[in-house]
């Protein structure tokens, strides 16, 4: 019999919610059948542990006396550039920025030891962090420098912000070139000498919800350690890729944007991370719960590693000329075994994701809704789905071709 | 018989003494030379791994000390910050020796010293720096 998830709420505030990880309901429904599963579990818990890129945070520091305006001027913060184009005090920090004096890839490979991620995690650890501005003044923010100390205990607003995380599915990485390569994937070793991947598969959010019945804007999820939602499809959704009959995609498809109050979360969900040879950036813990609304819902959260596949892609050249070959493709069984065969080589597989966080963090959202401190949320809108015809659009370059019009274009537009 | 790695240490002046061969010739070790780094203006480093009579190696350490090479037991040189890690398991492909491998079924990481041969690159590879060199 379907339920709703107010009748889930109640539940939980009632104590009696049944509770599992997505690694547990696999057991389940193959142990009592998916109809005496979904009678018997209210909510299945997800999470996942990986880089995610598309990170960052916004703070309001306060306003300084005299006060300052950082918009259209400069800021950093432990001498990592931060976006100033906003208002006084509002400041965004991407997670892989760099610091100025970083020599990046020059020599190459880079170790960018420290970034816009790092300092994340540092913020959200408490500790004091170094925020230098200049601005232009005027008569009302009358200031044009400041350097001191923040912290999180005394800011505004603290606001973990992603664009895009929690990518459904992923591909796998391999290097069919004669040379080592430093990817986001990793360093991959010539000849196919290696392959990485990154979801963690079964325990995966989006894997569990592969058509985003449940999952939408509003969603409360487990974020960086604290409470926070889904805000919006992460950019980049692309809910169309061909999906196979269990209807999880076989490569990315969807993807989500997340917000929470920095202020609740933990630097062990917020790590800050760098890639050798390709840069900083954050890792960043998601657990999403998906209700138990009918036997449709337990069946997708059943799902186990070997119905899940993704491609193998070559990153020398196909991933950077964005050519749509593929190597075959491989199912998360087999990559966490640590073995894959690509064009009838043996090939190591290692993660770039952990499996371990991501079912502790699984656990941990497990152990807050049986505590009745977190309650589910009904989504206000639903994620595009598959049958929405959004798709994961190539950018179309367009000649700039008579620079002298364009200039006189623009300035025709100013007072 | 025993077998153990060692990193060995020298000073310049020595660059051009047969210090391995004689570890061969009057101590009757096998030696593999598992990485080396020698420069005219630092001197010498080398990770080896030494096996022979379990006397007979520790007179040749001695005897190498007294030459003026320092030496130490390898499993110090790289070290694992458990508590940094996050057990991702990116370092499994890249490591050569195998020092570094998940548990099958909990795919929780461990690092085994004995095995590491000290080449380094987990250092440069590791997102969140759990791997360290101590000399």
């Amino acid at each position: 019999m379907p339920k709703t998830i107010q009748e889930i709420n109640e539940k939980i505030k009632a104590g009696k919610v049944v509770v599992v990880n997505a690694e547990e309901i696999i057991d389940l429904v193959e142990s009592e059948g998916s109809q005496k599963a979904a009678e018997k579990v209210d909510v299945v818990t997800t999470g996942t542990f990986g880089p995610m890129c598309s990170s960052g945070m916004y703070i309001n520091t306060g306003h300084p006396k005299p006060r300052i305006k950082f918009g259209g001027g400069r800021c950093s913060l432990n001498d990592v550039p931060a976006y100033t184009g906003f208002a006084a005090v509002d400041i965004y920090l991407g997670c892989t920025a760099a610091p100025d004096d970083d020599p990046r890839n020059k020599p190459h490979p880079g170790r960018f030891p420290y970034g816009g991620g790092h300092v994340i995690e540092e913020f959200v650890d408490g500790k004091d962090i170094r925020l230098v501005a200049e601005a232009y003044g005027t008569d009302c923010y009358p200031s044009k420098k400041l350097e001191t100390l923040i912290n999180i205990n005394d800011v505004n607003e603290a606001v973990l912000f992603n664009p895009r995380n929690a990518y459904q599915n992923y591909n796998c990485a391999v290097n069919l070139s004669d040379k080592t390569i430093y990817t986001y994937m990793g360093v991959l070793k010539p000849k196919l000498g290696n392959a990485t991947y990154c979801s963690a598969g079964q325990l995966s959010p989006l894997l569990n919800d592969p058509f985003y019945r449940t999952i939408g804007l509003g969603t409360r999820i487990f974020l960086g350690g604290g409470i926070g939602y889904v805000v919006w499809q992460g950019t980049q959704h692309n809910p169309t890729v061909k999906r196979k009959p269990n209807g999880v995609p076989e490569g990315p498809a969807g993807t989500l944007a997340v917000l929470g109050d920095l202020k609740q979360m933990r630097g062990d969900y917020l790590r800050g991370a760098s890639f050798y040879g390709y840069g900083a950036t954050l890792i960043v813990g998601i657990g999403v719960p998906i209700p138990i609304l009918d036997e449709t819902m337990v069946r997708f959260t059943a799902i186990r590693d070997e119905d899940i596949y993704t491609q193998v892609v070559d990153y020398s050249i196909a991933y950077p000329e964005r050519l749509p070959d593929t190597l075959g493709e491989v199912s998360y069984r087999e990559l966490r075994r640590g073995r894959i065969t690509v064009q009838g080589k043996d090939v190591p597989t290692s993660s770039l994701s952990s499996y371990p966080v991501a079912l502790q963090i699984a656990d941990q959202l497990k152990e807050w809704i049986q505590k009745g401190e977190f309650l589910l949320s009904e989504s206000v809108a639903t994620l595009p789905g598959a049958e929405s015809g959004v798709a994961f659009r190539p950018m179309k370059e367009k000649p700039i071709e008579d620079v002298t019009d364009e200039m006189t274009r623009r300035k025709g537009v100013l007072p | 018989m025993i077998s153990q790695r060692i990193v060995i240490k020298y000073p310049p002046r020595l660059i051009e003494e047969p210090v391995l061969c004689r570890l061969t010739r009057e101590y009757g070790l096998d030696f593999s030379i598992l990485r080396a780094e020698v420069a005219p203006d630092t001197g010498g480093l080398m990770v080896l791994e030494i096996s022979g009579a379990p006397e007979h190696c520790k007179e040749a350490i001695e005897k190498l000390e007294s030459q003026g090479v320092s030496t130490q037991r390898l499993s110090r040189d790289v070290v694992w910050e458990e508590a940094k890690c996050t057990h991702c398991g990116l370092c499994v492909t890249l490591c050569p020796s195998g020092a570094l491998a998940p548990d099958e079924h909990s795919h929780r990481m461990s690092f085994d010293a004995d095995s590491c041969v000290a080449c380094e690159y987990c250092t440069y590879i590791c997102p969140v720096q759990a791997m360290r060199v101590q000399f």
